[in-house]
């Protein structure tokens, strides 16, 4: 049976993707050398497309499939995070593929598929269509870890990515077993009405989340982020601690939303798992001398920020988690898409002591940097603090009052280690010399975008958030 | 809500704004028309603010030249300002010292030029916004925003330890006012509204009244983040850092207005918001406040670095200020308030002078000095003037606020002023006594014989902070008379409900009541009163 009209509108997106990816592929060998450009450009409208495209969704909202997608508010939120994410990303790699000397194709293409997985982990409540979205988003990512094929630190990067992304997915699908096994089903809204085994599903609910936390990098699943943050090529760096992250929790937030057994059974281990998350990634980032490496665990923390909204359970912390992976996604991109660009060949420079002194010397780029670095502080007029107090305002209203507290002494700590960069960049002497500023076009403009989203973000965020509590609605 | 048609405070926190904007405009190594510019935005600003005077109205207590706007829809937060004797005076100092930090700073910043005048035009704008917020979340942003222009300001401009100093005091400020963010939730959750005189009006009705124990904690959620500002003894230890390594303009702006911001925060928010806690806590916070007086004044006299013995000076200073607050009687308040703008300007004159001697000399040790009056009369004459003022000298502003501190202290705690005068003595003995040894005797250091007296800007600068200090100390009336009324009714919102009300009154104890919302209040909440009889029938307390 072809799939009706209907279903194909709301599948738009990811369809743009897949298309583009593949035509990218096929186009490739028939570029040569000079034509490196079409194909970039080919992503870039990929993508933009995608982003366009979600219009279909979100006119014709219901669900798809038989029942195997919903498209809902929710999930256009979280489409609309990824396709820009991917968006980003994509115009600001070229310079630093030619930079490294790496092909253009299969990054792109890549990246393209990746974001289609994310797509259908957004929209799919049905337990085996998000482990297709999952598997789809991970081994595209695998790759892109390891993109650098020469550098032992990228091999390194797509290695523990691949083997711990498989015991992920593999807890995944053993989850999704036992919830079958339960339940007798794998669509998410049925579950509760046809659990027979409360045990089998228990144990299939525990596992499933542990998959979906090892790919949040919530504690204690988060060992394996640092190297490879570390390791993967900058832009992709960007790419994985933000697109996936978003596509992840979605389907962590809707598993909890719509399964009433789910919701009632995680609360202690949530709220465990956010203090954990938080103190280890910030405590960790703040001894790390590398930049790239401290903005890893860095996400790790802010993980935790985002499981203490999850903690809350009520519609303004589902609207706070989206808002917040929004505003996440704005300025880790604008952070890693910076670090990807003043890291130089090889990204050489990634020490804190190689920035020390940047500011006299690129001043638009230590702007750029330090306003990204404040907003992952969490300073008003910037996405991250109104993300961060629509959080606060969540566990406040949950009355988790002690979570909030901790949330705030964790802020602290990450002021602590995000102004080292600032102090190095603008209050040390410069310990090499820099070469001139020239911010090639593709970086000039992701940066120029990701600092105004930033900043629109943190003053008037009234319209996203109207949509984020739209979305939270949407799904109850 | 009574707006008023004129934007006046929205002009006062944006001109800055558009003057550091205009700033970035110009070429980096232009020097001279930043400084130009620069100037130019901050004189404007001081016109500006110089009408409040014209437009405000002594007689009335409450909020003046009010202007709302909404600012975000979720959760309903409103771009409030307002204006009453409180922040008044609080905001001509900003925009008097700001000119005078900015001609400080004419010759001695001479790297980054561009940067140093952008983040101090930043400053004042957020300073300002501290000032005329009356919402708690615009207030929030304000409060912290204006933390990265200072930190740049110690950390570029500093001095050899600036980095550390710089880290130190932004670490600290925000340890305070993250604690404070989850109070004004706290308060949000359970009035639904960030709206200051709101909130006021619920108290004052009875519409919002808190269980003991979260009233204590919300109201040290508060107090924490101003006690740490102003600074109280023990939050103190980050001033004396950051003022030895901040530059001249820096070290003023800091005493001068930003330590004020903990004042009055506790003024504006701690008192009125949760008068029962803050009645509760007095006697321990005056403690606290009389060691600081004491404490600061001590180390103050075994200070060799004439910059830190300031800024050692500035806890003890605000000791008395903190004490006059939580005494709670009129006059101890009035003086209070009083002293805030009158350590702003004394203390801002003394970093002023001592910035003057680092520009000839480039140190601060008081040993590496001796006998300067014999090569720079002025300068040591101007020197003596304001340490007089500083140690509250009559005829002089400082006399005028600690009289009324201690005055209004000892009408019912006598003790608390009888030690907080210890401190007026000791002040005595450690100003005078850096005089004498910076000063007076003979010229020590042959390197000190051939420095050049006050130049014209100096001496200009130096001329206005005198008349400031003269004309604070002999026409005071002019400044409490319009003061007095919005003090008062800090003071009558702190009093006691009568007891028939406080006995009804619904104390929630796990914070289940429904938050109450805009409808649930009727009438002019901007001017709350104070007699407005309580409706509510409820179980009595525990």
């Amino acid at each position: 049976m072809f799939p009706s009209q209907a279903d194909m509108m709301r599948l738009a997106p990811e369809l743009v993707l897949c298309a583009m990816g593949i035509l990218i592929m096929v186009a490739e060998p028939f570029t040569g050398r000079a034509g490196r450009k079409v194909l970039d450009v080919l992503a870039a409208l990929g993508a933009a497309g995608a982003l366009a495209a979600i219009w279909l969704p979100a006119h014709n909202m219901g669900t798809a499939f038989s029942n195997l997608l919903r498209v809902d508010a929710f999930s256009v939120f979280i489409h609309a995070i990824v396709g820009a994410v991917a968006l980003l990303v994509i115009l600001a790699a070229p310079s630093y593929l030619e930079r490294e000397g790496l092909p253009h194709g299969e990054f792109f293409a890549l990246i393209l598929f990746a974001t289609a997985g994310m797509g259908v982990m957004a929209s799919a409540q049905e337990l085996i269509t998000a482990f297709v979205g999952l598997e789809v988003s991970s081994i595209s990512s695998y790759i892109l870890a390891s993109y650098r094929r020469d550098v032992p630190k990228s091999n390194e990067a797509a290695m523990k990515y691949f083997l711990l992304g498989s015991f992920a997915t593999a807890f995944f699908l053993y989850g999704i077993a036992l919830i079958y096994g339960g339940s007798g089903t794998t669509v998410l809204p049925h579950i509760d009405s046809a659990a027979a085994q409360v045990t089998l599903l228990t144990l299939g609910l525990a596992l499933v989340f542990v998959g979906l936390a090892f790919k949040v990098a919530a504690a204690p699943f988060q060992l394996w982020t640092p190297d490879v943050y570390e390791g993967s090529p900058s832009p992709i760096t960007a790419l994985l601690s933000s697109a996936p992250k978003a596509a992840a929790f979605a389907l962590f937030l809707r598993i909890l939303i719509t399964v009433e057994h789910a919701n009632s059974l995680w609360f202690w281990a949530i709220w465990i798992s956010a203090v954990v998350t938080m103190f280890v990634g910030n405590l960790t980032a703040a001894v790390q001398s590398n930049v790239k490496r401290m903005l890893a665990y860095s996400s790790v923390a802010h993980a935790g920020y985002i499981l203490v909204a999850f903690a809350a359970r009520n519609v303004i912390g589902t609207a706070a988690v989206l808002f917040y992976l929004a505003a996440y996604a704005l300025m880790k991109v604008g952070a890693f898409t910076t670090l990807a660009w003043l890291g130089g060949t090889g990204e050489e420079f990634l020490d804190i002591d190689d920035y020390a002194g940047l500011a006299s010397a690129r001043p638009v780029s230590a702007a750029c940097f330090s306003f990204f670095l404040l907003s992952l502080l969490g300073l008003p007029v910037t996405a991250g603090f109104l993300g961060k107090f629509y959080i606060f305002d969540a566990a406040v209203h949950a009355h988790l009052i002690w979570l909030a507290v901790l949330l705030g002494l964790n802020s602290i700590i990450g002021a602590y280690y995000y102004l080292r960069v600032i102090v190095a960049m603008y209050m040390r002497e410069p310990k090499r010399t820099f070469n001139p500023e020239k911010i090639p076009f593709g970086v000039a403009a992701v940066l120029a975008l990701a600092a105004v989203g930033t900043l629109y973000l943190g003053l008037f965020p009234s319209r996203v958030m109207g949509f984020a509590i739209q979305a939270a609605q949407y799904i109850k | 809500m009574h707006s008023s048609a004129n934007h006046l405070l929205t002009i006062l926190i944006f001109l800055p704004i558009a003057g550091a904007a205009a700033l970035l405009l110009l070429r980096a190594d232009d020097h001279v028309w930043t400084r130009r510019v620069a100037l130019a935005a901050a004189i404007g600003e001081l016109g500006v603010s110089l009408k409040l005077l014209w437009w405000f109205d002594s007689g009335t207590p409450g909020y003046q030249l009010e202007e709302v706007h909404n600012w975000i829809a979720y959760p309903l937060i409103r771009y409030h300002v307002g204006l009453d004797g409180i922040s008044l005076f609080l905001i001509l100092l900003t925009t008097v010292l700001t000119p005078i930090a900015i001609l400080a700073s004419w010759k001695s910043i001479s790297q980054r030029v561009k940067g140093f005048f952008v983040c101090l035009l930043v400053l004042e704008a957020g300073v300002i916004g501290v000032f005329v917020s009356l919402d708690l979340f615009l207030f929030f942003v304000f409060w912290e925003v204006m933390l990265i222009p200072m930190y740049f300001l110690i950390g570029i401009w500093g001095h050899d330890r600036r980095i550390y100093a710089a880290v130190k005091f932004i670490l600290y400020t925000m340890f305070g006012s993250i604690l404070m963010l989850v109070g004004i939730l706290w308060l949000y959750n359970r009035t639904g509204s960030f709206d200051l005189p709101l909130i006021q009006a619920m108290v004052q009705t009875s519409q919002l009244v808190l269980a003991p124990r979260t009233e204590l904690l919300l109201f040290g959620a508060f107090f924490l983040a101003f006690a740490i500002k102003v600074p109280l003894f023990p939050f103190h230890t980050w001033l004396p850092d950051a003022h030895t390594e901040a530059p001249t303009a820096g070290s003023i702006m800091l005493a001068g207005v930003l330590l004020k911001m903990g004042t009055y925060g506790m003024l504006r928010f701690c008192l009125p918001l949760f008068p029962s806690a803050a009645r509760t806590l007095a006697p321990e916070i005056a403690v606290l406040a009389i060691i600081g007086i004491i404490y600061g004044a001590l180390v103050s006299l075994v200070q060799t670095d004439l910059k830190r013995l300031v800024a050692y000076s500035s806890v003890s200073h605000l000791g008395f200020v903190v004490l006059g607050i939580f005494a709670m009687s009129p006059a101890s308040v009035q003086g209070a308030l009083y002293q805030m703008v009158n350590h702003g300007i004394s203390t801002g004159a003394l970093f002023l002078l001592v910035g003057m001697l680092y520009d000839r000399r480039h140190t601060h040790d008081i040993t590496e000095f001796g006998g300067l009056a014999t090569p720079m009369p002025v300068l040591a004459a101007f020197f003596l003037f304001v340490t007089l003022s500083s140690i509250g000298l009559p005829m002089l502003n400082g006399f005028v606020g600690e009289f009324l501190i201690l005055n209004g202290t000892f009408e019912h705690h006598a003790a608390w002023a009888i030690w907080a005068t210890v401190g007026v003595i000791l002040s005595a003995l450690y100003l005078l006594w850096a005089y004498q040894r910076t000063f007076f005797g003979e010229v020590t250091k042959d390197k000190n014989r051939a420095l050049p007296d006050a130049d014209l800007r100096e001496r200009s600068l130096l001329w206005a902070m005198a008349a400031m200090i003269l004309f604070m100390g002999v026409a005071s009336t002019t400044f409490t008379s319009k003061t007095e009324n919005s003090v008062r009714l800090v003071l009558e919102q702190m009093q006691p409900a009568p007891a028939g009300q406080s006995v009804n009154a619904k104390v929630d104890e796990a914070d289940e009541c429904p938050p109450l919302t805009k409808a649930d209040i009727t009438g002019p909440v901007s001017k709350p009163s104070p007699a407005t009889p309580v409706l509510k029938k409820v179980e009595a307390t525990r």
